[in-house]
């Protein structure tokens, strides 16, 4: 009997086995993102930048050659990285508390610059990797370690909606939001990160691709639970589509 | 190439393209941002790439991304501005990346002024970041010692994949001289194998990380850094002795201290004291070494600095309690007087001049 390989690990992805929480999107997120390093075959022109937050340790997951960088700064360290070669592929793969946060100044002034890199903004309401405590995109009402009573936006403040504010930036290039919580939105959130590096290829501008992602540990939800999670707490607060694309001349 | 009067953060720039560095990344802040200006319009001349970060914070992380790629790198600030290089400065020092770090110093604590001031002596190197860790820094005294020590730094950087601290202060940075620099050489930039560049068909991903979460693991990396350090304190060392062989009281001091002591120093000697000098250029490493060799035979040292005393704690270790040591400083960017040297020198001396 011979056999036909249907599916396979992506070259995108190192062998090492993740870390992540069962359940968990993170790990979906990183094998689009080494899919479509591996089919555009930029593996071997693309620096990486791993942030702090649970992806801290994806420079061990991504097949391609790796720079860690403090927490928030990603964005400053892709800037430095780029400069000096400019023809490479550089991206960040960033947490919200990573770059919502600590780090908003170096999103901002990197989107701002129109730095021509991609980021990967990984959404989920929440910091995992400290154990659950409220982050800048945390939703009014969710409970975490640091908002046990729910997020009370006349004491905690409301969420910052990152794609829309970088959008209405003059640099930056393609900005979208995806949901990877069900197979059709994994799709969508494929086509999108493609989208972004083709951006970076074109040299056009700064592009970040939002995906909403799960945080089943901190949120106290099975997987499943927290796919629904997604789809009916945080898609409502947070849009999916398209923020900004400078070749279809489309602001929203 | 003949002599050119020039300011002393400009020479810190033209300083550095001389040895190679193309990349830079700042802030503005006084009394360094001639340095900042300078590079703006002279690194596109060389081909490099001048870029005004956000903050320091960014501009520092923005060097460790470029100095992952393995050029020669380098930013430039003052003293609140290096405060908050330090979180940067630790991971360089974690993930062993080579860059230069150039602190031109001013009064502090908080905002303080933007007069000369030698008060970040400890920041710069007892660590000042988190973590076990030392930087080599470099304190010349003169604008021409600049264009030397500028070039020594990077290649320390290299050579031990660390970065290096550049330290200055107000006065030496706004201070004009006249210096002369070599001809200025293309160099080929140096192959760096571990840098991250994207593979390129050299086979496999390399990783620049400062994090290791298995403790065993992170105290080898750790026994690593500091058997680096140590190769440093035992070949990187440099300071300077003016008149120290029949001293009977030897005067310590670096940078902008250094210069004015010295003046004081040879109006005490014309006095018929025996009045010697002992500059360290590398703050850290500390130069032991000249004191060592003094501390038996000399009837006292003094600490000249622009702080309240931060190197003469350095100078009682190196004197290991053989001889007494005594401080003298002015703070808040006050710069001492030679007059101000002189009378402690003729204090130390026992108030006799002969
Ligand atoms: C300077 C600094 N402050 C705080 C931390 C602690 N810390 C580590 S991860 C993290 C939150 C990360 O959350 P997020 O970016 O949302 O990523 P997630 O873990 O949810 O994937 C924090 C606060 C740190 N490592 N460095
Ligand atoms: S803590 Fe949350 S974000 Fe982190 S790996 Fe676990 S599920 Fe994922």
């Amino acid at each position: 009997m011979t056999m036909k390989t249907v599916f396979e690990k992506t070259a995108g992805l190192t062998d090492t086995q993740t870390h992540y929480c069962p359940g968990c999107t993170h790990g979906i997120i990183h094998r689009m993102v080494g899919e479509v390093l591996e089919e555009m075959g930029i593996l071997e022109d693309t620096v990486g930048v791993a942030s702090v937050g649970c992806s801290v340790l994806s420079y061990e997951y991504f097949n391609c050659d790796m720079t860690q960088a403090a927490h928030g700064r990603a964005p400053a360290v892709a800037t430095g990285i780029k400069r000096v070669l400019p023809d490479r592929f550089v991206f960040t793969y960033q947490g919200d508390g990573d770059l919502a946060s600590i780090g908003i100044a170096e999103a901002v002034h990197a989107a701002a610059r129109g730095e021509n890199i991609t980021v990967i903004f990984v959404n989920n309401a929440i910091y995992g990797m400290t154990g659950g405590q409220m982050a800048p995109t945390t939703l009014v009402g969710q409970k975490t370690a640091t908002t046990p009573f729910g997020r009370n936006a006349s004491i905690q403040g409301l969420p910052i909606r990152v794609s829309e504010m970088l959008s209405t930036l003059d640099g930056t290039a393609y900005i979208e939001r995806v949901s990877s919580h069900d197979v059709p939105n994994i799709l969508k959130a494929k086509k999108a990160i493609r989208k972004a590096f083709e951006t970076q290829k074109q040299g056009l501008g700064f592009s970040m691709v939002e995906v909403l992602s799960s945080c089943p540990t901190n949120w106290g939800l099975d997987p499943n639970e927290s796919l629904d999670w997604i789809k009916d707490n945080m898609v409502p607060a947070y849009p999916l589509g398209v923020y900004k694309d400078v070749q279809k001349g489309d602001v929203r | 190439m003949g002599k050119v009067l020039m300011k002393g953060n400009e020479v810190i720039a033209e300083a550095a393209v001389h040895a190679g560095c193309k990349y830079f990344f700042g802030y503005p802040i006084t009394p360094q941002s001639e340095l900042v200006a300078y590079m703006a319009r002279r690194l596109p001349e060389v081909g490099g790439l001048f870029l005004q970060a956000e903050s320091e914070v960014a501009a520092i992380n923005m060097v460790y991304g470029a100095a992952g790629t393995g050029v020669r790198v380098m930013t430039s600030s003052s003293s609140p501005g290096f405060s908050l290089k330090q979180e940067g400065i630790s991971y360089l020092v974690g993930a062993e990346l080579p860059a230069l770090i150039v602190n031109v110093m001013r009064g502090g604590p908080g905002l303080g002024n933007i007069q000369p001031a030698q008060s970040d002596y400890f920041q710069v190197t007892k660590g000042g970041g988190h973590g076990d860790y030392h930087t080599p820094v470099l304190a010349p005294s003169t604008l021409q010692e600049i264009i030397d020590l500028t070039e020594a730094a990077f290649d320390i950087a290299d050579r031990y994949r660390t970065p290096v601290i550049l330290l200055g202060d107000g006065m030496l940075g706004q201070m004009m001289e006249p210096v002369e620099f070599k001809e200025l050489k293309e160099r080929e930039p140096e192959q760096k194998e571990w840098a991250t560049t994207g593979t390129r068909g050299d086979g496999k991903p390399r990783v620049i990380t400062s994090l290791e979460l298995n403790a065993d693991a992170l105290e080898k990396r750790n026994e690593h850094l500091q058997k680096k350090f140590a190769l440093i304190q035992q070949n990187e060392v440099r300071y300077e002795t003016y008149e120290t062989e029949d001293a009977e009281y030897i005067v310590t001091a670096y940078g902008t201290a250094a210069r004015i002591a010295m003046n004081a120093i040879n109006k005490a000697r014309k006095d018929g004291l025996k009045i010697g000098m002992i500059r360290p250029i590398t703050l850290w490493p500390f130069p032991e070494l000249p004191f060592v060799e003094t501390r038996d035979r000399v009837k006292g040292f003094l600490s000249v600095e622009m702080s309240a005393g931060q190197m003469v704690e350095d100078v009682r270790l190196a004197v290991e309690g053989k001889a007494p040591v005594s401080f003298f400083g002015r703070t808040g960017g006050v710069v001492p007087t030679q007059e101000e040297i002189y009378d402690q020198i003729i204090k130390l001396a026992g108030g006799v001049v002969v």
